[in-house]
């Protein structure tokens, strides 16, 4: 029998049926984890971790260097509220693991600005309301700093018209390039306008 | 995630023979497929090579005219170069549809290749998939299937791939370098690159164990106005239902791959001479023997009328 | 303080701080990373340990035995919980569904094992390892196979299933235009952005939760019964929370486990739902089926209106109450609702942002929408006539105030409502096909009895103590107004103090009921404060004027701080409510304007502008009140557009069950919006004349969406969301 009709076969039989978890039986003596020294400097600083080769970059920061500015929405690389800025580039710490960054330099929301010494873009979220509940935040901050440096750069995105021309920070741009980070609250178009008034200003 | 041991690998040399040492290892490049597969226990490593910061990050003229990508070339700054946006601009403008900003500064040209289906149920390990576990069904099949092939599938498999680059690596026929454990190097044709899923839907493409992809080439640029149509319900950061990567000549001949309707970029090359008679002749062609299920049967017009949206794009 | 005659003029009425668009004070806090979250509390004891929860493999069924050795085993492993070791555990009067399952199971990824580890990674590692294996039970997971056994659900808060006016039949069936149509929505999940996460800690019996909670003290009420244990021994601490929409009203399973795991452990335990996990495992808007039957003259009065809905839940579950805003939104002699529930062994179901309207208005909008064109009148023209200014099935209760008409006249001429042409599928510009919609806006508002203490010291400094939650509302914000103008401290001379069960308890954050609520008890409050401030230097109170931090009586002047002292004063009250929601319809109204362009050849569909105009009453800070609006309009356009949890009919649960599968909005998909408030004070509501806004923002706008594809296409969707692949066999043949 094909596998199409056993599964629609057993679906409608389903009634009382012991199906065991469908999760592979694994051997039963687990490897102790494997531990990894590594050196980052993160927001200026020199740090050095003994960490479980499974940390995930945003691990070390959340969990091992209290830095919990940077925050784990899905872990899956799909919300962006884990941005931060490695050695200059904007990436998901979700989804790196923490070993791969020996020797790397980090920014997190931490490094850019602080309460008292707030970074441009931070003080123009503020002023735009440019976030509700505050947990996708420091990802959008460090998503929107490191967008206004890639349009610089000339890096094209999905909306760039003309691929030969360098790109421009209009409205779309920066709405597609900021498209990586999931505001459930729908802050986008407060968002928008804390970006462009800052990059208004580097102009 | 299982516990694994973790090297870095300072050539390609180095990698391969890692893994030599180390059946069973995975290389992980941007890491932002593997990891992530990972914490869901669908990819259960014990060790992994680290091949990110291999030297091959470079783009190269080759002697035939056309470039030779590193494989770990990022797919920003592939999709950046200004000899891919001016010659291959197909190739950029499916990069810059693809997954977000972040993910793309990670994300690696044989990482890319390799990515693995987003079918939901593979991604749920309670769930019966051969894919991710041989034999054990699919559940897939006369489940939610909205997102997943109408062609090329199997009795055993409707997953798609979910490439955006390899769409338009396929229709600019580029062909993948390689290098294996005992040094030896091959080229694969794009087209032969990825294998039907038939009854081993695990298997995926044709690298053997351990083979390292060092490069992708491209053959020289073929001119023509490239056009790459992602159609997806939101406007960014999805995977495509559908997608058409087209090359069109000034005389209407050209080329076509289709992204999110099979296992594979989806060509057929007898169908493009039809290019210049219009849409519907060519997409009869290329959607011959679909199998569409009552979930994603719209795939079907939706290649046709996208496509013919690209033509007329195309003409001007 | 007891609220029960219409407010007349008070010290909020001088809106030196209320009424302004302050920035949010928790602003530099959470842009900079430094607010805490549940998760990310410091002031924990040391060695909190991590857990990894193990969900159902199953939607419904037995665990016939769990297979705990391996897991246990594994390196790091301090304990493993499950129902057969967690002790007699009772439920929450807020769960439907148990939060640990065992042996019975009663949806997918029902929590069924915690393992608790030394580290996150080996947690997460072990829980893998924990082998279950299951007795599968048929289970029903199909609304529309379910319709025919679905029952008058049980009367909830007030609602009741039926309600019926004049003779719906007869005059439906001899009306000149009429319209039956059956809509569908689907099942939606809140997908806030941090995840459902605790931090849990014993002290002998007393226990500590560091929780993302929006409603404290109910949650203390349900975890205290959950562990048969007094509501005393428990404190909740839920400072910042990263979005909730509903989803985080009540204890979920990261609660529960987490002091279940740090009991065993011995350890504070840590927990945070997997994000994959969080869709099957927690709770989601249901999804419903509705008919609409809408009777008319041949001049567009409407003579008989009916809504039936139907939705599933789990036993004990109940309905989403869809049809709601029919009973109240339009004219109309001849009346009928009714709304049915099925027993659906789906995830459990129950609150998000405006239970009930959002997907009430989902349909009803778009009925209005299909019956002006049937009666060939403009959809706001069609609107505005059969407004109503009384609780159409009580007229004798009129509305306390009603500006929908203001909202769908003035927006119109915002929006240029009049270039829109009447004839869908007319305009075009380039490849896309374009269109406009409308839809009213209705919300109705809710009070709820609030409490709060305020502290003055003698630096002058005002701080207030509630366990009100700020979810991104700006709770934090308008509570400091509230505070500064009742006082007559500028802004920074207040701390807010909020999402503490130690405090005063509060409305908490739900059903938009917060902001009005919560700034009302600070009001009851600080008017107490204002009389011990007077006593206490023999001033009167009803006479003195709180004015630049300092008392005022006569030619006294006092600094405020002069007046507290070194012993400081302090102040407690609540606001309770008498009868006047009884006596006044209290609603808030808005009209959504929308622009489409669909792709003429692929469907896409892609939102050019969105304009809201809302009438709710004082707008307490219009910076914050407008992105509740804008972020509600996002979620709107989410539901409108792309917003589906895919059942598996056959194995009973949400497929897509992580943030690239469900589909919420990004930035791309969202072009600038504008919001419009109304003028609009009522006193009926509070002291504060306030009225909720935060969900009234998200009613009607996917029918505004819908409505808007409509225009451009000619093609009716009537199932959400409306996706290009429902559009595609009417779209214009291609070449
Ligand atoms: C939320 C989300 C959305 C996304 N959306 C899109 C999208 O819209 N379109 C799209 O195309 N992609 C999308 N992606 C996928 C993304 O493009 C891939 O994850 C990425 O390209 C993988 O590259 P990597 O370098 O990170 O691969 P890795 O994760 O490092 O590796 C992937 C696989 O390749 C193997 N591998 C890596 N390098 C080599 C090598 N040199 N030789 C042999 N084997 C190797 C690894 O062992 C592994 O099996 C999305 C991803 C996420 C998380
Ligand atoms: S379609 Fe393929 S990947 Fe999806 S469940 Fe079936 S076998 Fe697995």
């Amino acid at each position: 029998m094909s596998r199409r009709g056993m599964l629609a076969a057993s679906a409608a039989s389903a009634a009382v049926t012991t199906i065991p978890a469908a999760r592979a039986k694994t051997a039963s003596a687990q490897p102790a984890p494997s531990m990894a020294r590594i050196a980052l400097t993160v927001n200026g600083e020199a740090r050095e971790l003994e960490l479980d080769t499974r940390t995930t970059l945003l691990d070390a920061l959340r969990e091992h260097l209290q830095l919990t500015g940077t925050k784990k929405g899905c872990d899956h690389g799909q919300c962006g509220a884990c941005t931060v800025i490695v050695d200059g580039r904007r990436i998901n710490s979700c989804l790196s693991l923490a070993v791969m960054h020996d020797g790397d330099t980090v920014t997190t929301i931490e490094g850019l600005g602080t309460p008292d010494d707030l970074h441009p873009m931070q003080a123009a979220f503020i002023v735009h309301d440019g976030y509700q509940c505050g947990y996708c935040t420091p990802g959008q901050i460090c998503s929107a700093v490191a967008v206004l440096e890639e349009i610089e750069a000339g890096i094209p995105s999905h909306v760039t018209g003309d691929l030969t021309a360098p790109a421009e920070a209009t409205n779309m741009e920066i709405r597609e390039r900021m498209s990586g980070n999931i505001c459930r609250c729908g802050a986008y178009s407060n968002i928008l306008e804390a970006i462009t008034e800052v990059a208004g200003r580097q102009a | 995630m299982k516990a694994f041991t973790y090297e870095r690998a300072a050539t390609p040399a180095g990698a391969t023979a890692a893994f030599a040492k180390a059946p069973g290892a995975r290389f992980i490049a941007g890491g932002t497929n593997l990891l992530d597969l990972m914490k869901l226990q669908i990819e259960t490593p014990a060790h992994l090579i680290d091949v990110s910061r291999l030297a091959l990050d470079t783009i190269e003229p080759t002697k035939e005219g056309g470039l030779r990508i590193g494989a770990m070339v990022r797919n920003t700054d592939l999709a950046a170069d200004a000899r891919v946006r001016r010659d291959y601009g197909l190739l950029t403008r499916a990069l810059v549809a693809g997954a977000s900003g972040q993910l793309r500064n990670k994300a690696t040209t044989a990482g890319n290749l390799l990515q693995r289906t987003r079918c939901p149920y593979f991604y749920d390990t309670n769930q019966p998939c051969n894919k991710r576990q041989p034999g054990s069904g699919c559940a897939a099949i006369g489940g939610v299937s909205r997102t997943l092939a109408v062609l090329g599938a199997s009795e055993a498999c409707i997953a798609t791939h979910p490439s955006d680059m390899a769409v338009a690596m396929r229709a600019l026929d580029a062909s993948v370098e390689t290098v294996d454990a005992a040094g030896k190097a091959r080229a694969i044709p794009i087209a032969d690159f990825y294998r039907a899923p038939g009854t081993t839907p695990h298997l995926e493409t044709m690298l053997e164990p351990g083979e390292l992809i060092t490069a992708v080439t491209l053959p020289k640029p073929m001119g023509g106005t490239h056009i790459y149509h992602k159609v997806r319900d939101r406007a960014s950061y999805a995977f495509a239902l559908i997608s058409v990567a087209a090359v069109v000549q000034k005389d209407g001949s050209g080329r076509v791959a289709l992204g999110g309707v099979a296992h594979k970029p989806w060509r057929v090359e007898a169908a493009e001479a039809d290019m210049p008679r219009g849409a519907k002749a060519v997409a009869s062609g290329l959607l011959a023997g679909a199998t569409p299920s009552h979930d994603n049967a719209y795939k079907l017009p939706l290649v046709e009328r996208t496509l013919a949206g690209v033509l007329a794009e195309a003409k001007g | 303080m007891k609220f029960d005659t219409p407010a007349t003029t008070n010290p909020i009425d001088r809106l030196k701080v209320i009424g302004k668009p302050t920035n949010r004070i928790d602003g530099p806090l959470k842009t900079t990373g430094a607010a805490p979250y549940a998760y990310e509390q410091r002031d924990i004891p040391a060695n909190a340990a991590y857990g990894f929860i193990v969900g159902s493999a199953i939607a419904k069924g037995r665990l016939v035995s769990v297979d705990t050795a391996d897991a246990e085993a594994a390196p790091g492993v301090l304990t493993i919980v499950t129902a057969a070791n967690a002790g007699t555990l009772g439920k929450g009067d807020f769960n439907t569904a148990k939060l640990l399952g065992g042996p019975d199971i009663e949806h997918y990824h029902q929590a069924i094992a915690l393992v608790v580890a030394e580290t996150f990674e080996q947690a997460r590692a072990a829980a893998a390892l924990v082998r279950a294996d299951y007795a599968r039970a048929r289970g029903a997971f199909d609304l529309t196979a379910a319709m025919d056994s679905a029952a008058p659900p049980k009367p909830m808060f007030g609602t009741i299933a039926d309600t019926a006016v004049g003779d719906f039949d007869a005059a439906f069936a001899a009306a000149p235009v009429t319209l039956d149509a059956r809509y569908t929505t689907p099942d939606h999940s809140h997908a806030m952005m941090e995840p459902h996460a605790t931090i849990a800690a014993w002290e002998g019996d007393r226990l500590t939760l560091w929780t993302a909670n929006q409603m404290v003290a109910w949650s203390v009420g349900d975890m205290a019964k959950t562990l048969g244990i007094p509501k005393e021994n428990i404190r909740l601490v839920s400072p910042y929370i990263g979005g909730g929409f509903g989803g985080k009203l009540f204890i979920r399973a990261d609660a529960l486990m987490a002091a279940l795991g740090a009991k065993a452990a011995k350890r504070p335990v840590k927990i945070a739902l997997p994000r994959p996990f969080i869709a099957n495992n927690t709770t989601h808007r249901p999804a419903t089926i509705q008919r609409i039957r809408l009777g008319a003259t041949k001049d567009g009065k409407i003579t008989a209106i009916g809504h039936e809905s139907w939705s599933g839940d789990l036993p004990g579950g109940g309905p989403e109450t869809a049809v709601g805003q029919t009973r109240l939104l339009y004219a109309g002699p001849n009346r009928m609702t009714r709304m049915r529930l099925a027993v659906l062994d789906l995830p459990e179901g129950n609150a998000m942002r405006a239970p009930g309207e959002a997907p009430g208005l989902m349909a009803l909008e778009i009925a209005m929408d299909e019956m002006a064109e049937k009666l060939g009148m403009d959809p706001i023209d069609f609107r505005i006539l059969n407004d109503t200014q009384v609780d159409p099935e009580k007229p004798e209760r009129p509305f306390s105030q009603r500006q929908l008409n203001e909202c769908l006249t003035t927006g119109a001429g915002k929006f240029g409502w009049a270039k829109r042409s009447a004839k869908p599928g007319a305009a075009r510009d380039g490849r896309w096909l374009t269109g406009m919609g409308v839809a009213a806006a209705f919300r109705n508002n809710i009070n709820a009895t609030s409490a709060a203490r305020v502290r003055l010291d003698k630096a002058g400094v005002v701080t207030v103590e509630t366990d009100m939650t700020d979810i991104g509302t700006g709770s934090y914000t308008i509570i400091a107004q509230t505070a500064a103008e009742m006082m007559g401290v500028p802004l920074d001379k207040v701390v807010v103090k909020l999402g503490d069960s130690a405090f005063p308890v509060s409305a908490g954050s739900g059903g938009q009921w917060g902001a009005n609520s919560s700034t009302a008890g600070v009001y009851a409050a600080c008017a107490k404060l204002r009389e011990a401030v007077a006593a206490k230097l023999g001033l009167n109170a009803a006479d003195a004027e709180f004015v630049d931090g300092e008392i005022r009586s006569g030619d006294r002047r006092v600094s405020l701080g002069e007046a507290a002292g070194d012993a400081g004063l302090v102040a407690e009250d609540r606001m309770e409510y008498g009868d006047l929601a009884d006596k006044y319809q209290q609603s808030t109204f808005g009209a959504h304007f929308c622009e489409v362009g669909v792709d003429a050849a692929t469907g896409e569909i892609r939102i050019r502008r969105m304009l809201a105009v809302c009438a709710a009453g004082r707008i307490l800070n219009p910076k914050a009140a407008r992105s509740q609006v804008i972020g509600a309009m996002t979620m709107g356009a989410g539901a409108a557009l792309m917003e589906e949890l895919a059942v598996d009919k056959r194995f009973g649960f949400f497929v897509n069950h992580d943030l690239a599968g469900y589909e919420v909005p990004v930035h791309a998909d969202i072009p600038h919006q504008e919001v419009i408030f109304l003028d609009e004070t009522d006193p009926t509501t509070s002291p504060m004349k306030a009225k909720g806004v935060g969900e009234l923002g998200i009613c009607g706008v996917a029918a505004a969406v819908a409505n808007a594809v409509y225009n451009a296409t000619g093609v009716r969707v009537r199932d959400y969301p409306v996706t290009l692949d429902k559009l595609l066999g009417g779209l214009p043949a291609i070449a």
